[in-house]
């Protein structure tokens, strides 16, 4: 192993690029990754107490329906949609389509615009029939 | 296949190995995510405002039970292999391989508490 830190040229690193949609959409897609990584103990509490019996289930029902629990689901179900519509796009490229550069740039914000607009539809649905 | 890696890489564990099964099982498993988990988010709406009586019953449906299952399998490992490449991309030195075996066990701790409740909830034990 060696110590030697100085004068070594260093690869570059995020700042020093451009923002560009692509590469923040790439950073959110990891992100979002990682909340939905955490957030499966919500899946565990909530599937344990439904069998755990009806005690233990009011009570995971009664934080899910509580003001922090809907905006934790609120914006988990976000991160969701967003991660699957990352990856439906990762999809195309890994089969070779739209990865040219104005595709890749369009299809980014399309993400975006993609994953917040299916999410308000979601909720606005809970909140009409729910 | 001929090896590139040094036998001193190889020993360590790091370089280029697997890597091609990582890749392939992360997005199997993002396919089937896809699907299974959008199945589960449609129960979970129907599930929502009915009593535990009623969430119960949902889950004496065997295809409830067995979607549930696949979803919860098909979730932890992706997972696990994402939050992996996460730490592999951050994480150097001494901490790394304690992240990894957790990064494992936690994944497979998710698994076995949901695969538990699911089973019991399906036999209604």
């Amino acid at each position: 192993m060696s110590d030697v830190k100085s004068a070594r040229p260093l690869s570059p690193h995020l700042s020093i690029y451009r923002f560009r949609p692509t590469m923040a959409m790439s950073i959110v897609h990891r992100i979002t990754g990682a909340g939905l990584y955490v957030g499966t103990v919500l899946l565990v509490w909530w599937l344990v107490a439904a069998a755990s019996g009806p005690d233990a289930f009011a009570t995971a029902s009664s934080f899910f329906g509580s003001i922090i629990g809907q905006l934790i689901l609120l914006g988990y179900s976000w991160a969701l949609i967003h991660h699957m519509l990352g990856g439906l796009r990762h999809f195309a490229w890994d089969m070779g389509y739209a990865d040219s550069k104005e595709t890749s740039t369009t299809l980014a914000i399309a993400t975006l615009v993609g994953s917040v607009t299916i999410t308000v539809l979601l909720w606005l649905g809970i909140l009409i029939f729910g | 296949m001929s090896d590139f890696r040094t036998p001193l890489r190889r020993v360590r564990g790091l370089g280029a190995g697997g890597g091609t099964e990582h890749f392939w099982r992360q997005r199997l498993t993002a396919l089937s995510n896809a699907v299974l988990i959008t199945v589960f988010v449609i129960l979970l709406l129907t599930l929502m405002n009915d009593s535990y009586g009623e969430v119960r019953a949902a889950f004496a449906n065997p295809f409830v039970g067995i979607l549930m299952a696949l979803m919860v399998v098909s979730a932890t490992i992706h997972m696990k292999l994402g939050m992996q490449i996460i730490i592999e991309d951050y994480v150097h030195g001494g901490t790394k391989l304690p992240l990894l075996i957790l990064n494992t066990f936690f994944a497979i701790a998710v698994a076995a508490a949901c695969l538990y409740a699911i089973v019991k909830l399906s036999f209604g034990v």
